[in-house]
C-alpha cells in the first residue's frame, strides 16, 4: 500500500463535506481520485489499524446500470413505444401486428397503457387500432435519467419496474468493507484456484500474534546468573528459610549487637515462632527470629557445614533468593528483594584472587569496565565496593559489594586457620 | 552511612590545595569515601521546604562526604583533611599528647554510685586554651551530633556533654536523683524548670524529644553538678545554661556518660584529638580523673597507642601483592598507622593511634595496606580450585517446570512474600489462627503482616492490577511459602509451591485440571491410585461447592484444586470466574 494512498485520503476528508449521513462514500472517493476501489480500501484498513485515525463503517451501497436490453430501450425506444409507432393509422391485422419490431413484448404493455384498441370482430380476423393519438416514452426516459447519473432521482417504484423488465440492473457495490474473499489456496489443492481471484495480503501489517506463555523478566535474569555461576563451577547453596534468627543473620556475621542493621526500623523482627534454639548462645538479642536481611546468613550456615566436615575441602558456593528489609514501598524501595551471592572457600585466596573472580563473572554480565573502592561491611575485611562505567549514564555506577569475610567470623565456625573465604553480593533487581 | 557536609572553599584551604569536583570525587573514591553530593544551603532549603524558603541563604558550595560507619574519626573536617593529608603525605601524622596536671590542679569527676541503677558509666577531659572560630564552633557541634547519632546510638549509650570550664569550679560529681529533686536552667531557656517539668517541655521538642524514653521510666535521672552546686548537665537530655560553650569559651570540659564504658571512651578520645588541633599546645589534651564509686581512679582521656605485629608476607599473602616490609610500612604510615620494619624485615611494628578505634585484627591492618596501595593496581588472579558445580535439586526441578508452564502457555507472575492477614485468610475465607502463618512484629504498612502461606492471593492480586489485559489470563508462580514449624531450629520453613490461576468468562475447570495432568505427566507420575496421583472431590472455603478437590501423589496430600468461591473473586475485585490449582512439589524430588 503506497502511503500517498492514505494520506490523499486523509486530505480528502479533511476538506470534503460529509456526504448523506456523515463521512465520505468510498466509492466516491476512489471514483474521484481515479484509484481502484479496492485501494482505496486498503488504505482504510491501514490507517483503521493505526488505532483512534479514522472511523469506517460498511454501508450497502448500490449502482444502477442498463441491460444490454436497456442500452437498446435507450437507443430506439421501448418495445410498446415503437409498435406503437410502428402501427398505420387504419390499423393491421393482429397476426402481422405481432411481426413488427417490438410487438412481442410491447402488446401486452401497449395495450395495458391503452394506447391500443383490438377489435376481435373486424373481417378477416382480429385487428389491431391506435387507441390515443401520441404517446409519451417514459421507459425511455428513465433510462435516460439513470444513464446520466441520476437514478437516485428517479422514484422506486418506476426504477423497480425498469429493473423487473430487466433494463435496469442493480449492482452490488459494497463500499467498505469488501465482501470477504477466500484464499484461492485451500484444501484440496486440486487446480480450483486457478479459475478464481486472489486477495491481496498486506504485507507491512504484522502478522497474528501466537498464542504463548511467558517467563518472568527478573526470574529469567536468575536463570542466567545461575547459569554464569553454575559455568564458573559454583554449587547452588540451599536458602529455603525466609525466616532465620538474629544469630545466624548477625550475630555469626560479627555483627554486633548494637549494629543500627539491628534496629526494629530496618528489619522485620517477627511476633512468632517462637525460637528453638540448639546452640549455646545465652545473649537473647540472638534468639530473636527475623525475616533475613541478607543471604549472608545462609552463606555462614553453608560455612559452619564446611567446617564441620572432617576433612576442609575447597568449594564454590552462590545463591539467589529474596531478602527482607522492613521499607515503605516507593518508587525506588522495595520491602523484598533478591540477592545474589556468590561465595569462594580456599586455603591462601587473596584480595587479587576476589577482584579476579568478579571480573570474570561481570564479564560473563557483559561489564566489563570495572574498579573496586574500598568500603565497610561489618564481615569482611578488606571489603571493596564494585564499579562499573555506565556509558548510559556517563558514570561509574556501583554493581556490587565484595570482601574477605574475617577471622572472627570464620574461626569461630571451626575453618582451619589458613583457610580464606572471599564472597560478593549484589541485587537482581538492580 | 553517615554522611559529612563540608563547605568546599574551607575543605580546600585545610588541604592546602583546590581540586576540581572530579579530582575530589577520584580523591574520595581511592581512599574507601564517596563524595555524595556537590551542592548549597540554598539548594538544601529549596529542595526540601520549596523555592521561597531558600531567599537569603547561604550560596557557600558544600560537599557532601559519605563515611564508612566504623571511621569515626572522618566525621568531622578536622579528622577528613587530616586523614587524607597524612594519606597524601602532605603532613606527617600529628601524636597526641595527654598532659596529667601536678597533683591537686587537675579536675575530678566523681561518679556516685547511685548511677548505676540508669547510666554507670562516665570519663572526661579538658581541651585546654582552645582558640575557636565560627566554623571550627560550628564543627565542634556538628561533630557531638555525628557521633551522637552513630557509634553513641542516638544517645543510648554514650551522651556527650561539652561546658565552659571557666563557669563552673571542680571537682564535679555524676550522680542520679530522683527527678523532682533535679532544678536547673537548660540550655537557651530563659527560666528554671524541674526534672519533670523539662520532661513535658521537651515532649514536643522535634529534636530532644527522641531522647526522654533513655531515662523518662527510671526513678532516678542522671545529673553532674560542680563543687558549688551548678547543674552541668541531665545526660542524655540536656545541659545546663549555665556552663554552655561559645565562640569566646577557652577551656572546654567534655564529660560522656553512658551504658558502654568502651564506646564512652572511643568518643571521648575522638572528639580530644580531633579538637585539640586548635589548642595553644595543638594536639593535646589535659587528663581528668575519674573516681568510681568503689573509690578506685582512673585518668581519662586514655589515648591508648596500642602496638601490633604483622609480617609482611601476611600482608602480601593476603592481598596478592609482593611488596617489601619497608614499602608496606609506609603504605600503612599513610593510614595513619605508624608502622616500621623489625626483626632483620621479619615484622612489621604498627602503632595504633587512639583515633583509629576500628582496628580490631591484624584483618584491618590488612586492608589499610591495600587501601594504600591502591585496589586497582592490585593484579587480578582467578583462584586454581577446580570444583565441579551442582545445581540445587529442588532449584533445579522448578526451573524445568517454570519453562513447561510457560510452554503450556501459562505467563509467570512475581509476587510478594509478605501480604496482609486477610489476603491468606479471611479473603480465602478461613481465620489467620488456622494459618500456621508467621507474623511480622513490627510491620511499616498493613501490606508485611505475615508471610505468605499459599501463593493464590498474589496471583488474584495480579490479576486484578492486570483486569485490562485480553482474557483468558493465565498466569503461574513456582515460588516458596512459609509456614510455621517447630522441628526447625527458627521454628518456620518454607515449602515450595506452584500455583496456577485460568481467568475468564467461564471457570475453566477443564483447563487447570488439564495443566494438573501436564505437571504430573512432565514429573513422570502416572494418574492411577497405586504409585501415581488421583484427585479426590472435597471442600475448601476458597473454593466453589462441589468444585474442588484434594490432589494426593506420593502417599500424601499435596495441594488442591478448583474453581474458586464467588465471595473469594469478589473479595479479591475480580468479576470473571477463575479455577485454580496449588501443589507443593517437594515431595516430587
Amino acid at each position: 500500500m503506497s502511503p500517498s494512498v492514505a494520506e490523499l485520503l486523509l486530505q480528502r476528508l479533511e476538506r470534503e463535506p460529509p456526504g448523506p449521513g456523515g463521512g465520505l462514500c468510498s466509492l466516491e472517493a476512489a471514483a474521484a481520485l481515479g484509484l481502484d476501489h479496492q485501494t482505496l480500501v486498503g488504505a482504510v484498513k491501514s490507517l483503521q489499524a493505526l488505532g483512534e485515525v479514522i472511523e469506517a463503517e460498511a454501508r450497502a451501497a448500490t449502482r444502477w446500470e442498463l441491460s444490454e436490453e436497456g442500452a437498446e430501450v435507450l437507443r430506439a425506444g421501448s418495445p410498446e413505444v415503437r409498435l406503437f409507432r410502428s402501427l398505420p393509422p387504419e390499423g393491421l391485422p393482429q397476426s402481422d401486428a405481432m411481426k413488427l419490431p417490438g410487438a412481442q413484448v410491447g402488446f401486452s404493455k401497449a395495450m395495458a397503457n391503452k394506447w391500443l384498441r383490438l377489435d376481435k370482430a373486424a373481417p378477416g380476423g382480429p385487428r389491431i387500432f391506435r387507441a390515443v393519438e401520441a404517446v409519451q416514452d417514459a421507459v425511455q426516459d428513465g433510462l435516460r435519467r439513470v444513464q446520466e447519473g441520476d437514478a437516485a432521482g428517479l422514484p422506486e417504484r418506476e426504477r423497480n419496474e425498469l429493473k423487473r423488465r430487466k433494463l435496469l440492473l442493480e449492482v452490488g457495490a459494497p463500499t467498505f468493507p469488501p465482501p470477504p474473499q477466500n484464499d484461492p489456496i485451500t484444501p484440496p489443492c486440486r487446480g480450483s484456484w486457478r479459475q478464481l481471484p486472489f486477495k491481496p495480503y498486506n504485507f507491512s501489517a504484522l502478522g497474528l500474534p501466537p498464542a504463548c506463555g511467558h517467563l518472568h523478566p527478573l526470574l529469567k535474569v536468575r536463570s542466567q546468573l545461575r547459569q554464569i555461576f553454575l559455568e564458573m563451577g559454583f554449587t547452588e547453596m540451599p536458602t529455603d528459610n525466609f525466616v532465620e534468627s538474629s544469630f545466624w543473620n548477625f550475630d555469626a556475621l560479627f555483627q554486633p549487637q548494637q549494629h543500627p542493621a539491628r534496629d526494629q526500623h530496618d528489619t522485620f523482627f517477627l511476633q512468632g515462632p517462637p525460637p528453638r534454639y540448639k546452640y549455646e548462645w545465652k545473649v537473647e538479642e540472638a534468639r530473636k527470629n527475623l525475616l533475613r536481611t541478607h543471604t549472608t546468613s545462609a552463606s555462614a550456615r553453608a560455612l559452619y557445614h564446611l567446617a564441620c566436615q572432617e576433612k576442609f575441602t575447597p568449594v564454590k558456593y552462590f545463591s539467589i533468593d529474596r531478602v527482607f528489609r522492613n521499607e515503605s514501598l516507593d518508587a525506588t524501595h522495595l520491602a523484598e528483594f533478591h540477592q545474589v551471592e556468590g561465595v569462594v572457600a580456599d586455603r591462601g585466596l587473596t584480595l587479587g584472587h576476589l577482584m579476579g573472580t568478579l571480573r570474570e563473572f561481570f564479564t560473563k554480565l557483559g561489564i566489563t569496565k570495572l574498579r573496586f573502592k574500598p568500603a565497610y561491611n561489618p564481615y569482611t575485611e578488606p571489603s571493596m565496593e564494585v564499579f562499573s562505567y555506565h556509558e548510559g549514564l556517563k558514570k561509574w555506577v556501583e554493581v556490587g559489594n565484595s570482601g574477605v569475610f574475617r577471622p572472627e567470623l570464620l574461626l569461630p565456625m571451626g575453618l582451619p586457620e589458613n583457610v580464606s573465604v572471599i564472597a560478593w553480593g549484589l541485587s537482581l533487581e538492580r | 552511612m553517615p554522611t559529612v557536609s563540608v563547605r568546599r572553599e574551607l575543605l580546600f584551604q585545610a588541604l592546602g590545595r583546590s581540586y576540581t569536583d572530579e579530582e575530589f570525587d577520584e580523591l574520595c573514591f581511592e581512599f574507601g569515601l564517596e563524595l555524595d553530593d556537590v551542592t548549597s544551603e540554598k539548594d538544601i532549603i529549596s529542595k526540601e521546604k520549596g523555592e521561597g524558603k531558600a531567599e537569603g541563604a547561604s550560596d557557600t558550595v558544600l560537599y557532601k562526604i559519605d563515611v564508612p560507619a566504623n571511621r569515626y574519626d572522618l566525621l568531622c573536617l578536622e579528622g577528613l583533611v587530616r586523614g587524607l593529608q597524612v594519606f597524601k603525605e602532605r603532613i606527617n601524622l600529628p601524636r597526641y599528647e595527654k598532659i596529667i596536671p601536678a597533683k591537686g590542679e587537675g579536675q575530678k569527676l566523681i561518679i556516685t554510685e547511685e548511677t548505676a541503677k540508669v547510666r554507670p558509666h562516665a570519663v572526661a577531659a579538658v581541651l585546654r586554651n582552645i582558640t575557636f572560630t565560627k566554623e571550627r564552633y560550628d564543627s565542634f557541634i556538628d561533630l557531638q551530633e555525628k557521633l551522637h547519632q552513630n557509634i553513641c546510638r542516638r544517645r543510648a549509650l554514650v551522651a556527650i556533654g561539652t561546658h565552659d570550664l571557666d563557669t563552673i569550679a571542680g571537682p564535679f560529681t555524676f550522680t542520679a536523683k530522683a527527678p523532682s529533686e533535679i532544678k536547673f536552667k537548660p540550655l537557651n531557656q530563659s527560666q528554671e524548670y524541674t526534672a519533670p517539668q523539662m520532661m513535658d517541655l521537651y515532649r514536643t521538642d522535634s529534636h530532644l524529644r527522641h531522647y526522654l524514653h533513655l531515662i523518662e521510666n527510671k526513678p532516678l535521672y542522671p545529673v553532674i553538678y560542680d563543687s558549688n552546686g551548678v547543674v552541668l548537665s541531665m545526660p542524655p537530655i540536656i545541659n545546663g545554661d549555665h556552663s554552655k560553650i561559645n565562640l569566646n569559651t577557652r577551656n572546654v570540659f567534655v564529660e560522656c556518660t553512658g551504658t558502654d564504658m568502651t564506646k564512652a571512651k572511643i568518643v571521648l578520645d575522638t572528639i580530644v584529638t580531633m579538637f585539640s588541633e586548635y589548642c595553644e599546645k595543638p594536639f593535646t589534651v589535659e587528663a581528668v580523673e575519674v573516681v568510681l564509686p568503689n573509690g578506685k581512679t582512673h585518668i581519662y582521656p586514655e589515648l591508648a597507642y596500642r602496638k601490633e605485629k604483622v609480617k609482611p608476607e601476611h600482608i602480601n599473602k593476603k592481598l596478592g601483592i609482593s611488596e617489601t616490609p619497608s614499602s608496606l610500612a609506609k603504605l600503612l604510615t599513610r593510614m595513619c598507622l605508624k608502622s616500621h620494619v623489625t626483626g632483620n624485615g621479619n615484622n612489621i611494628e604498627i602503632e595504633i593511634p587512639p583515633t583509629r578505634a576500628d582496628i580490631i585484627h591484624a584483618c584491618d591492618i590488612v586492608e589499610d595496606a591495600a587501601i594504600a596501595y591502591g585496589y586497582n593496581n592490585i593484579q587480578m588472579t582467578i583462584p586454581k580450585t577446580y570444583t565441579i558445580a551442582n545445581q540445587l535439586p529442588l532449584n533445579k526441578l522448578t526451573e524445568l517446570l517454570r519453562l513447561d508452564l510457560a510452554a503450556a502457555g501459562f505467563t509467570e507472575a512475581l509476587t510478594f512474600a509478605l501480604c496482609s492477614q486477610e489476603d491468606i485468610a479471611d479473603k480465602l475465607g478461613t481465620d489467620i489462627s488456622t494459618t500456621k502463618a508467621v507474623r511480622i512484629a513490627n510491620p511499616k504498612t498493613a501490606e508485611f503482616q505475615v508471610a505468605r502461606t499459599t501463593l493464590l492471593p498474589g496471583l488474584l492480586k495480579t490479576i486484578a492490577a492486570n483486569r485490562k489485559m485480553p482474557l483468558p489470563l493465565k498466569l503461574f508462580e513456582i515460588s516458596d511459602i512459609v509456614v510455621k514449624d517447630p522441628s526447625k531450629d527458627v521454628g518456620a520453613r518454607n515449602y515450595r509451591h506452584l500455583c496456577a490461576v485460568y481467568y475468564n468468562k467461564s471457570p475453566g475447570f477443564e483447563i487447570i485440571h488439564g495443566l494438573l495432568d501436564r505437571v504430573m505427566q512432565l514429573l513422570e507420575v502416572p494418574p492411577s491410585e497405586e504409585n501415581g496421583y488421583v484427585i479426590k472431590a472435597t471442600e475448601g472455603s476458597a473454593f466453589f461447592p462441589g468444585r474442588c478437590a484434594e490432589i494426593f501423589a506420593k502417599g500424601q496430600s499435596v495441594g488442591k484444586l478448583g474453581v474458586l468461591h464467588p465471595d473469594v473473586i469478589t473479595k479479591f475485585e475480580l468479576t470473571m470466574p477463575c479455577s485454580a490449582l496449588e501443589i507443593n512439589i517437594e515431595p516430587f524430588l
